[in-house]
């Protein structure tokens, strides 16, 4: 059954596996779509949707395979005040029905055509005229599955109005790196100790052993403090006007990082384009919001582990010269490829993330600034190749 | 139609949209863990209360925490109330079932009736953690190691799963789920939920209150975006104070919405600018 069906979601780019097809066909046996299009929506929707973000390709998938059923609302003026009085809910065991029950749209538009002549009264919940709550097949706020609604609101809608909305276009994510592949990889990013001071909770079944024996057999308990990630991570973005196209990505990488809580410590500070005499604490980059770097390097020690974030393209004199500083009223005594190897020399092991595409390095705009950045440290595009290969390398004991 | 006694369709405190009825009702004839997802603040935890509550079922809560792990749910054998008991020669040592505590899904699966059980937001758990679930969720039976018994449901229990939209699961376990998302309610909708809690608030104000409201939760560069709870207690603040009906756009008591200082500076700088750099934040 929908075999077709299957097939048009399987092109709209939804993992379906076979396990949930076979759900939805014994939902269907169990008639828990009872019988409807929009119970077969709603249906569909339940079992084989899984995230937020396929509700549009789902939808799009829906339109385009039963399209065609919608019906239209034309709507007649004098009948307007009449439904747009108040609405009862209706009970949903109420299902008395006319034998009109499958009539075709255009035979509907007729019969409403017929029954607009004879009706001259307003009515409510009635199973022939025109009117509110009923379930008749003219009118709204009713409960007849294929019925021409008029004016009001369509609190019960046909599934292909529903999905023709696509109310959840917005969470679509394609191609872009999303937040659980960061974690992922960043969870790669351990390194077990019991070398803490958290509180002893684990029992210590060695110790307990050999000090239960020591005593003769009489018990005694030794704790432990349960094994911890040790690593601490330094990460320093890049946030000047270059990197405005890599925002989105960026802000992922963020969000990710900062949600990671497997990590005893993680220090995240911004720059504009280089580093010099401050560390931003903002990605607005604004004078006071900083840090010295020098205060940096004197109290995070060189176990931290750096990452660098940036594009890597920039004027060569902000890299190369003093006073190269792009921000307006600022002057570098030092270089900014002197700091950089200040930073390079205290963390040892540091990688640089880079969001345009390794293949571009060479030829973009900056391609110089990226050449020395580039032996400068390992660098490695930010995908997710590159993401695993710059985790593997920040694990790894040898880094040049 | 075939009707059941499991019917869900919200309650008097729980006003819930057409489609997560159904959700449920679908999760319930299948016998499939129904997986919530939502903004903070759209109810999800309520939903479980709401179902237990309409169904007249016990409901079990079992809160996920980042240190929570599978076993939690399952049993805990405590094994040092077991030697101090041996070495003092108390309680009944040679019977290890006596050591056994069940987890809150040993709970369900033992109650005497169908139970309710919430498991709520499992994403704050390790990231395998709903992979370790998969079995017992499926079968709805465990094995306990030490004492060579299976515990089995007695009666499956409505299983509802919670979780925010802020990280992923697995596939392996979503495949296993019915899924909903509770998008965050429309006005309208919204306007009808309000109307629950406070029964008596004045139409004026509250649609003026909306109209601010929703303005404020447009705006994309804030970090944390005010929730229904927060809604609820802004209207309270308003009517306390007295708040004229024109000074409501204006965003009186904004703390009471933004919880973070960073986007109650977002917020001033949009009203005063029209924009706001704060947006990687």
């Amino acid at each position: 059954m929908f075999t077709g069906f299957f097939y048009t979601l399987k092109d709209a780019g939804l993992k379906i596996s076979m396990h949930e097809w076979l759900l939805l066909m014994n939902a269907l046996r169990e008639d828990l779509a009872h019988s409807s299009l929009l119970g077969f929506y709603r249906l569909c929707k339940a079992i084989l949707v899984k995230t937020e973000a396929d509700y549009d390709k789902f939808d799009f998938a829906f339109l385009s395979y039963f399209d065609g059923i919608a019906t239209s609302d034309e709507m007649a003026e004098e009948f307007w005040k009449w439904l747009t009085e108040d609405v009862h809910i209706r009970d949903i065991k109420d299902h008395t029905m006319l034998d009109d029950y499958l009539l075709e749209l255009e035979e509907l538009r007729q019969r409403f055509e017929e029954r607009k002549k004879e009706q001259r009264e307003c009515h409510h919940y009635g199973n022939y005229w025109i009117g509110t709550g009923g379930t008749s097949t003219m009118g709204h706020g009713g409960y007849h599955e294929r019925g021409l609604r008029l004016g009001g609101e369509g609190r019960h809608k046909s599934a292909v109005q529903v999905a023709g909305e696509r109310n959840f276009k917005d969470f679509r994510q394609d191609n872009i790196l999303d937040i659980r592949q960061f974690q992922i990889a960043f969870r790669k990013l351990r390194q077990f100790s019991t070398n803490n001071d958290a509180p002893k909770t684990e029992l210590d079944i060695d110790a307990t052993v050999n000090k239960t024996g020591d005593n003769a057999g009489r018990l005694s308990l030794m704790w432990k403090p349960p094994r911890k990630n040790r690593l601490k991570l330094l990460v320093l973005f890049d946030s000047g006007g270059s990197m405005l196209p890599y925002s989105r990505l960026c802000s992922r990488l963020f969000q990710s990082i900062r949600k990671s809580n497997h990590f005893s410590d993680i220090k995240i500070y911004y720059f504009h384009n280089c580093i010099y005499e401050h560390l931003y604490t903002t990605p607005a980059c604004r004078r006071e919001r900083w840090v010295p770097s020098d205060f940096i390097l004197k109290n995070l020690d060189s176990e931290y582990r750096m990452i660098l974030v940036g594009d890597g393209t920039m004027a060569q004199s902000e890299l190369l010269s003093k006073g190269g500083n792009a921000t307006l009223g600022m002057y570098n005594e030092t270089p900014g490829i002197e700091w950089l190897q200040r930073f390079r020399n205290q963390y040892q092991k540091a990688i640089w993330w880079n969001p345009i595409l390794r293949k571009n390095w060479g030829i973009i705009y900056g391609h110089e600034t990226i050449r020395i950045l580039h032996e400068m440290f390992p660098m490695y595009e930010l995908t997710i190749d590159g993401l695993e290969e710059g985790i593997k390398k920040l694990l790894s004991n040898k880094m040049y | 139609m075939k009707k059941s006694d499991n019917n869900f369709n919200g309650t008097e405190a729980y006003v819930a949209s057409e489609d997560l009825q159904n959700a449920v009702n679908i999760a319930i004839a299948l016998k499939k863990p129904l997986l919530v997802k939502g903004e903070p603040g759209t109810g999800k935890t309520m939903l479980a209360m709401a179902i237990s509550k309409q169904l007249g079922k016990d409901l079990l809560i079992w809160n996920v925490k980042s240190t929570t792990k599978a076993q939690d749910g399952l049993y805990l054998y405590d094994t040092v109330q077991r030697l101090y008991d041996s070495q003092f020669g108390e309680g009944d040592v040679a019977d290890i079932g006596h050591y056994i505590r069940l987890g809150k899904l040993g709970e369900a699966f033992t109650a005497e009736t169908q139970v309710v059980l919430l498991i709520d937001e499992i994403d704050k758990a390790d990231l395998e953690f709903p992979n370790d679930l998969l079995w017992e969720l499926d079968a709805m039976e465990f094995y306990i190691n030490e004492t060579k018994e299976t515990i089995r449901a007695i009666n499956r229990p409505i299983v509802i799963i919670t979780s925010n939209a802020e990280k992923e699961l697995p596939d392996a376990f979503l495949r296993r789920c019915i899924f909903h998302y509770i998008s965050f309610p429309e006005a309208d909708m919204m306007q009808e939920i309000v109307k629950v809690h406070y029964p008596d608030l004045d139409e004026q104000l509250l649609h003026h209150a909306l109209d601010a409201f929703y303005r404020l939760r447009g705006e994309n560069s804030l970090q944390k975006k005010p929730g229904t709870s927060e809604l609820l207690d802004w209207l309270q603040a308003l009517v306390l104070m007295g708040i004229p009906l024109d000074k409501i756009k204006e965003m009186p008591y904004i703390g009471v919405l933004l919880k973070k200082n960073q986007d109650i500076d977002t917020w001033a700088e949009i009203q005063e600018k029209g924009y706001s750099r704060n947006q990687w934040l």
